[in-house]
């Protein structure tokens, strides 16, 4: 039984990564409509920032807040150069658009640093606690303390601070919130910013155990899709509460069922057509009701 | 307006100039242009499924790789001649395109597109997973080198007297497929399916009141886009001689669909044109530098570039630069 729960602890730590790069998809998702396929590729380009940052000497906390930061300014800048020209252009457009930025970071990344993976710090140690006859390592409990609170902080943000309304405002009804003021272009462009912030968050506690390399976050992304579906694209309560179950759900199916050893991939798409299937607006989003 | 002979007539110029092309193409070359064939007939594919029904597919790749392992599988393991094996190459991809196109038909733009990019990412995976190595071989894949008899790679044709060198043998019958298959789509939807696709891609409630079954057609053409995907991959995996889970990658997958958009969906020649720049795009791309990644900074660059200046593709663009010499017309073709 013990063995059960440090299989669960070791799902909600992959969890809490799936979970703020999930978040990041919704975020985008609600402020501009478009599924932002460049995602995993933003993060790993953060994540390398945050290694070079690193290997200058930098303290860990003072690289991993500096690359935030360059994160923000960068999910910003692509929204205004890249997203803001086809703004209400076809799905199809934007889909192509996002791809190119996917294809043009990873080959940045390779021109940039390499290909080879490069072993990335962790904040946490890998010692080993015992709690109950739960065997886990602070790494682990470090990465879910710190999803959970970048999600606490943005909840936050969103429902207490003045830009944290216009932001939601302008998601919900852009054309009343610019009627009373809110600059609602530049809302959508921060929306971009706080998604990268999520990303790189994710890319960062990725890569310690995974080893950081400019195809870091391929099935990691594949995971977050995975998440924001299953919660509802447009619920960041639903993204966070997605990937935790997707963690622990992979973690414990691939673990107690022997044939779904090595598919993990597979099953998180198996996950995205079922949910799509019995219920397409997700578990906590709302249903999408069109007029014809 | 260009008239329906005239237009019977350049097809018919473009079939002579591709059956002499090889004569005066170096091998590799002749190699190139069959590669663009097979390009030619998965974007032709997709264009029914994105053009026509607007269902975008970013998991062409995938269903490449079906074809080319059931192509694969055939012939090392069954002893079947190459040539045989590309209808049941095309009928496996087909049916496992249908059979998707079904929980498809709840998904709508951006959904599908994450979807159908999750088959992308999996299906390697899935390709290396032990339960199923008897048939796929795992990392390892299958070569198709091994049996002379049943490929002309190592065996060259004797055609009316003359050797036909593999890069020749594998051109012309990329070519010839590609022919058909191009008059099948042509046949297909210049009628009633044609404009039931259209039907459905322009507002599924009203091709629904006029008579049209939306999820008929939806899967119709999911089927059709795969089949042609498989015929496409088992033909590549003839022309590698070879499949592994990395002939296949999501990379592949997404140029396609880059072809396809880059094409303006739609006409032939547009078509072709999305085909070349598959094959040569990235080739172009790494000429700018021999530093590993510069390539794809180009290719993604050019990608976003050409999305947002030409939205209507080579054909649109084509047809906006003519229209200065056209504007005295006052019907469209």
């Amino acid at each position: 039984m013990s063995n059960f729960f440090q299989h669960v602890v070791i799902g909600l730590s992959s969890g809490g990564i799936y979970a703020s790069l999930a978040l990041a998809l919704v975020l985008v998702y609600r402020a501009t409509r478009v599924i932002n396929f460049a995602q995993g590729e933003m993060a790993m380009f953060c994540t390398f920032i945050a290694w070079s940052l690193l290997d200058r000497g930098l303290p860990y906390w003072g690289a991993f807040f500096a690359t935030l930061a360059i994160a923000f300014a960068g999910g910003v800048a692509l929204e205004r150069v890249v997203i803001r020209p086809l703004e209400g252009g076809p799905t199809l457009t934007i889909v192509m658009v996002t791809i190119g930025l996917l294809i043009g970071l990873n080959g940045a990344a390779f021109w940039i640093w390499g290909g080879e993976p490069k072993s990335f710090p962790s904040a946490f140690s890998t010692r080993t606690v015992h709690v109950g006859g739960v065997v886990f390592s602070v790494q682990d409990a470090g990465t879910i303390a710190v999803t959970l609170g970048a999600v606490v902080l943005l909840w936050l943000f969103f429902r207490y601070t003045k830009l944290g309304l216009a932001m939601r405002a302008s998601a919900v009804n852009p054309e009343e919130s610019r009627l009373v003021g809110v600059r609602v272009g530049w809302m959508l462009a921060f929306g971009w910013g706080l998604a990268a912030v999520l990303g790189a968050v994710s890319g960062m506690l990725a890569a310690p155990s995974l080893f950081l390399d400019p195809n870091l976050m391929r099935p990691v992304i594949i995971y977050a899709f995975a998440a924001a579906v299953l919660g509802g694209l447009d619920s960041p309560v639903g993204a966070v509460v997605g990937g935790l179950l997707l963690g622990v759900g992979l973690e414990l199916l691939t673990t107690y069922v022997d044939a779904l050893a090595g598919l993990q991939l597979p099953v998180a798409l198996a996950i995205i057509v079922a949910v799509l299937l019995v219920r397409p607006a997700g578990l906590l989003g709302r249903p999408a009701v069109s007029r014809v | 307006m260009i008239g329906f002979a005239l237009r019977a007539l350049l097809f018919v110029g473009a079939l002579a100039l591709a059956a002499f092309l090889p004569t005066w193409l170096s091998t590799f070359r002749t190699y190139e242009f069959a590669y663009v064939g097979i390009y030619f007939i998965a974007i032709l594919g997709l264009n029914i499924l994105t053009g026509y029904t607007g269902q975008i597919s970013l998991g062409q790749g995938a269903f490449m790789a079906l074809g080319g392992y059931t192509t694969a599988i055939l012939m090392a393991d069954h002893g079947v001649k190459d040539v045989w094996t590309l209808p049941l190459a095309g009928l496996a991809a087909g049916v496992a395109g249908y059979l998707f196109g079904i929980p498809a038909l709840r998904l709508r733009g951006p959904y599908l597109a994450l979807a159908t990019f999750a088959i992308a990412v999996s299906l390697p995976t899935l390709l290396l997973y032990d339960k199923l190595d008897r048939l796929t071989h795992g990392e390892e894949g299958i070569n198709l080198f091994g049996i002379p008899e049943s490929t002309a790679s190592i065996t060259p044709l004797r055609v009316l007297g003359h050797d036909l060198p593999f890069e020749k043998w594998i051109y012309y019958l990329t070519w010839t497929i590609a022919a058909a298959l191009f008059l099948a789509a042509w046949l297909l939807l210049r009628g009633r399916t044609g404009r039931s696709f259209r039907a459905v891609r322009d507002s599924e409630v009203a091709a629904a009141v006029s008579g049209v079954h939306p999820a008929a057609y939806k899967t119709l053409a999911f089927g059709i886009s795969a089949f042609y995907a498989g015929v496409a991959g088992g033909l590549y995996a003839m022309a590698t001689t070879f499949v592994n889970p990395g002939t296949f990658p999501v990379a592949l997958s997404l140029t396609l669909l880059v072809g396809a958009v880059a094409s303006g969906l739609g006409s032939l020649w547009g078509l072709l044109a999305g085909a070349f720049l598959v094959e040569y795009l990235p080739t172009l791309a790494g000429k700018v530098s021999s530093q590993p990644g510069v390539a794809s900074v180009v290719y993604g660059g050019i990608l976003i570039a050409l999305v947002v200046l030409l939205p209507d593709g080579a054909a649109g663009g084509l047809r906006r630069l003519a229209r200065p010499l056209t504007s005295g017309r006052v019907f469209r073709s």
